[in-house]
């Protein structure tokens, strides 16, 4: 559309995940390198998926539109799953690196907890997610036409950018469920962890009825803040003491 | 194809299935959702001279207008001042393109960023040219004559009003009414139509032209910026103009023997080639070129025979001139040939000259011609042509037409005939059709075409059937031919008893009159052309425009055409065969420096598929035309055509929707509102994740 669409759209996607790396990340190299490492798994996780969609479209009729329609649809959920499965198997990955770099830490155990890791694990997989969906359609933005040709809605850069928020502070919530969850041996965890990715996938597929699409995966990314800050150690009391500390400091400063 | 997944995902994951689902490998579907691309469009583009840039130009990143449709003139007041949302993409009919709306709109040009024109209607009259074309490159100069300079006394174009010598800051393209025209008006329609009392509700319907043009200012500071580059492939920024004239002898010369030939002399038959328009790509030349060439390639075909049993004592020379719209590029570089000996004869060896102007369009019976006063103040040379009008005055008995001289005051109409003058005071008739000012309403315009000659067909014929068809133009442009051809004969000093029995073909004309005018690829012109060139015969006429010179031997397909057209009508078969046709000269009797071998695909016989393709031994030859200025390296001559087109990158146009400021600055709000509430909710976050996260380092044994 212009610059300004491009601008704002870059910063409603990536504003969060950005930063989320400045303050918490780029000053900390290992955790530089395991966000990228997690990207990475997340790229290699798609990669597999759409060699296997590739293959089916290849392997089937170009013309038949509804097939090739469900094809994407079966593509995608097999992608939802794989990506699942490679966000376990960075799990183990990172399980086994950090007893080697306890060994070869100068401080006393472990350089990061499991629950840093899995939270820049899931950045890492949310931001390369979001660059995905999303760098696509913020070069289009650039120039100086807008959706809406061919009957599609004229909001679909906006909705686009605050699909790919969601999707990548998602990303990050189930990194940290997902981890806490291997970490105490409570398998249910994975098991609605993907269901709610899938979940969340079907909900994108009743776009443009933008309202009910969006609205149900923000209450589901609030819902699953919800459960990480519980899993990652945070609580009611923390919060109150949290409150109650700002106000004893706000008293006795003024 | 990973790309391809993603953008599908991406596609999935923001947009529901819709019926047009594009599978093509694109990576940008996005892109196909947002942009039409149009393809079948015409730029109007820039031209360089010694002096002027001449054409239109856009911003190198293309022009961007709200699309407006324009239904009269009136209705300019709405881009030009009330409309709310300047810039403005004006499309107009065909029938609104005329000067004063053009003018008005390339004055505000703030507010107007480009016009697209519509074909629809011709208009009754309409010439972009000139009201006196080349008027500097002609013979009447102030030094020449004061009088006759600058069409003091005659002005050749009076309905000319100049706009194709216009400079214009904004893209200006030509669409025809076809399918995409109709997703244009439909867009408009849907998104940019007032409603009264509400004003206009965004998206509206915009449309981007880019069509940059490379060079500036005038040729010699285009010629000067090409040459700067000092690499081994010097990049152009501007093509000098120019082609190929197509020539040939009765009696044919030694190809490479240059200069003065003793005791030769010549009459020459000169016609026109091409032609131009607004958009120069859309040039037809009914009138103004192919009535003209038609006519000369059927009397060269109604000489064959004569000219074979009885050659004449004068030699005769059918010269068919390329780019004489710009400034007589082909005649000039003949004339130029001919003085500095690169041309097989030279001046001393013209006897005479008659050229066939624009002959199709009588106010009358009689066709008109043209001479020179002021060399005819000269005695022999007044004698010669009162020689030339007898002979072709004489020449018209037994038909129905009769050619009358034109005052003794009138120049000369615009020809080629001018550029000889200007080098030596030779004999010579222009004919046309016109006494005065020109009869033809379209001059130099894209309605020149088949209608504007009354070129009609039953609706019931198949396009072979309309080939052979003999229409009224046809028959009367053969009367002409034969005219002109009697005419050659006596003026070459042919015997006079044979005359009577040479006469053009009405077959011929009228084929060539479709080949030319409605679809070159028809039966007849494929049986004439070579079959590595049967690609340049399309379903619709050839282009007239003259183009850029190409530095390859190769000519643009009118040359073409008219070469094998040529060869075809003079030459004669041979049997050689095709390896022989390109290596002639092993054989005793064949010669290629007085001839040239063409090899041609021939019919198709009624009960086989294959052609009987031939070899064409031909005096027809093609002569290079580009102006002697590029040679010289003198780009502001004033003597020769110093023309050149700009060179450009890409050209295109497309349509899209455009939002409102409004939701452009509302989105780029939330977004900083969004990063700066995630900077600030991170900071603080982070200050206090002690507090908020008890446990932020595991004890020793959960990370085993």
């Amino acid at each position: 559309m212009t610059a300004a669409v491009f601008f704002g759209c870059a910063f409603i996607a990536f504003g969060p995940a950005f930063s989320l790396f400045i303050f918490t990340i780029a000053k900390d190299p290992l955790r530089v390198i395991i966000l990228i490492a997690g990207a990475f798994f997340w790229l290699v996780s798609l990669l597999l998926s759409s060699l296997v969609w590739f293959i089916a479209t290849k392997a089937t009729n170009a013309q038949d539109l509804t097939l090739q329609k469900n094809l994407l649809i079966f593509g995608s959920i097999f992608s939802v799953i794989l990506q699942e499965v490679f966000r376990f198997a960075y799990y183990r990955l990172l399980r086994k690196a950090n007893e080697g770099l306890a060994a070869i830490s100068e401080e006393d155990g472990p350089p990061l907890s499991v629950r840093e890791m899995a939270y820049v694990a899931g950045l890492g997989f949310g931001i390369m997610s979001g660059a995905f969906s999303m760098i696509n359609t913020l070069s289009d933005s650039l120039g100086p036409g807008t959706v809406g040709m061919f009957g599609d809605s004229q909001y679909y850069f906006i909705t686009s950018a605050l699909m790919t928020l969601a999707l990548t502070m998602l990303h990050t919530f189930w990194g940290v469920v997902f981890f806490e969850g291997c970490e105490r041996k409570r398998w249910w965890v994975i098991a609605v962890v993907l269901c709610v990715h899938l979940m969340v996938f079907s909900l994108s597929l009743l776009n443009p009825f933008y309202v009910a699409s969006i609205l149900p995966v923000y209450a589901i990314m609030l819902l699953m803040a919800v459960w990480a800050f519980f899993s990652s150690g945070g609580s009611l009391h923390n919060i109150t003491l949290l409150w109650t500390c700002r106000k004893s400091n706000a008293e006795t400063s003024s | 194809m990973f790309a391809e997944f993603a953008g599908k995902i991406l596609e999935y994951f923001v947009e529901r299935y819709r019926v047009h689902f594009v599978l093509d490998v694109s990576c940008n579907s996005v892109a196909q959702k947002i942009y039409v691309e149009l393809n079948n469009t015409v730029p109007c583009v820039r031209l360089l001279n010694a002096t002027h840039q001449i054409g239109c130009q856009s911003s190198i990143s293309g022009d961007t207008g709200v699309i407006h449709v324009l239904e009269s003139e009136a209705d300019l007041e709405w881009p030009l001042s009330k409309g709310p949302n300047p810039p403005y993409m004006v499309l107009l009919e065909s029938s609104l393109f005329t000067k004063s709306i053009m003018m008005k709109m390339k004055n505000a040009s703030s507010r107007v960023a480009g016009v697209v024109v519509v074909q629809k209607t011709s208009p009754p009259e309409f010439s972009p040219h000139t009201t006196c074309p080349n008027e500097n490159t002609g013979v009447y100069t102030e030094t020449y004559d004061h009088n006759l300079a600058h069409c003091n006394t005659t002005v050749w174009n009076p309905r000319g009003n100049g706009l194709s010598y216009e400079e214009f800051d904004s893209p200006v393209f030509s669409l025809k009414e076809d399918n995409e025209t109709e997703v244009i008006k439909q867009c408009y329609f849907d998104h940019n139509r007032v409603v009264n009392g509400s004003g206009l509700q965004y998206p509206l319907c915009a449309m981007q032209l880019f069509s940059h043009m490379h060079a500036v200012t005038d040729t010699a500071t285009c010629m000067r910026r090409s040459s700067m580059d000092f690499s081994t492939s010097p990049v152009m920024v501007c093509d000098p103009l120019g082609g190929y004239n197509v020539c040939a002898f009765i009696r044919p010369y030694n190809s490479t023997a240059f200069g003065h030939k003793e005791n030769e002399s010549v009459v020459i038959a000169a016609a026109r080639l091409d032609s131009r328009a607004f958009f120069l790509e859309d040039s037809t030349g009914a009138e103004g070129s192919v009535s003209g060439f038609v006519t000369l390639l059927a009397a060269a075909q109604a000489l064959r025979e004569a000219t074979q049993e009885a050659p004449p004592t004068r030699n005769i020379l059918f010269a068919f001139f390329h780019g004489e719209v710009f400034d007589y590029i082909g005649s000039s570089r003949m004339v130029y040939d001919m003085k500095n000996n690169m041309f097989v004869i030279d001046l001393d060896n013209v006897h005479s000259i008659l050229e066939i102007g624009q002959v199709a369009v009588r106010s009358g019976t009689n066709l008109f011609l043209h001479s020179d006063p002021v060399s005819r103040r000269n005695n022999t040379v007044h004698d010669e042509v009162t020689n030339l009008v007898k002979n072709l005055q004489s020449s018209t008995a037994g038909l129905n037409f009769s050619l009358v001289e034109t005052d003794f005051s009138q120049p000369l109409p615009p020809s080629s005939f001018q550029r000889l003058l200007r080098a030596r005071a030779i004999p010579g008739i222009v004919l046309a059709d016109h006494q005065t000012d020109i009869n033809n309403r379209y001059y130099e315009s894209f309605y020149d075409n088949a209608a504007h000659l009354n070129l009609t067909y039953p609706s019931n014929l198949s396009p072979e059937e309309q080939l052979e068809f003999v229409t009224d133009t046809a028959k009367s442009l053969t009367e002409v031919a034969t005219a002109v051809a009697r005419a050659l004969f006596k003026q070459a000093g042919g015997n006079n008893s044979q005359v009577n029995k040479i006469n053009a073909d009405p077959k011929t004309v009228t084929q060539m009159l479709y080949g030319f005018l409605v679809r070159s690829n028809n039966s007849w012109f494929q049986a004439v052309m070579a079959p590595e060139l049967k690609d340049i015969l399309q379903p619709n006429p050839p282009q007239y425009y003259v183009g850029v010179a190409k530095s390859s031997h190769q000519a643009n397909a009118l040359t073409y055409l008219v070469q094998y057209l040529l060869a075809n009508l003079t030459g004669t078969a041979t049997n050689l065969t095709q390896s022989q046709c390109k290596k002639p000269d092993e054989l005793p009797n064949e010669s290629t420096y007085l001839y040239s071998y063409l090899w041609v695909q021939g019919v198709v016989p009624p009960n086989s598929t294959q052609r009987e393709s031939f070899c064409v031994r031909t005096a027809v030859r093609l002569v290079k035309a580009v102006s002697p200025a590029f040679d010289l390296g003198d780009y502001i001559s004033k003597e020769y055509s110093t023309w050149t087109k700009s060179q450009w990158k890409f050209i295109k146009a497309r349509i899209f929707l455009v939002a409102s400021r409004d939701l452009e600055m509302l989105t780029l709000g939330v977004g900083v509102a969004v990063l700066f509430t995630s900077l600030l909710v991170t900071y603080f976050v982070r200050t206090k994740a002690d507090v908020l996260f008890s446990s932020v380092r595991e004890p020793n044994n959960a990370a085993y």
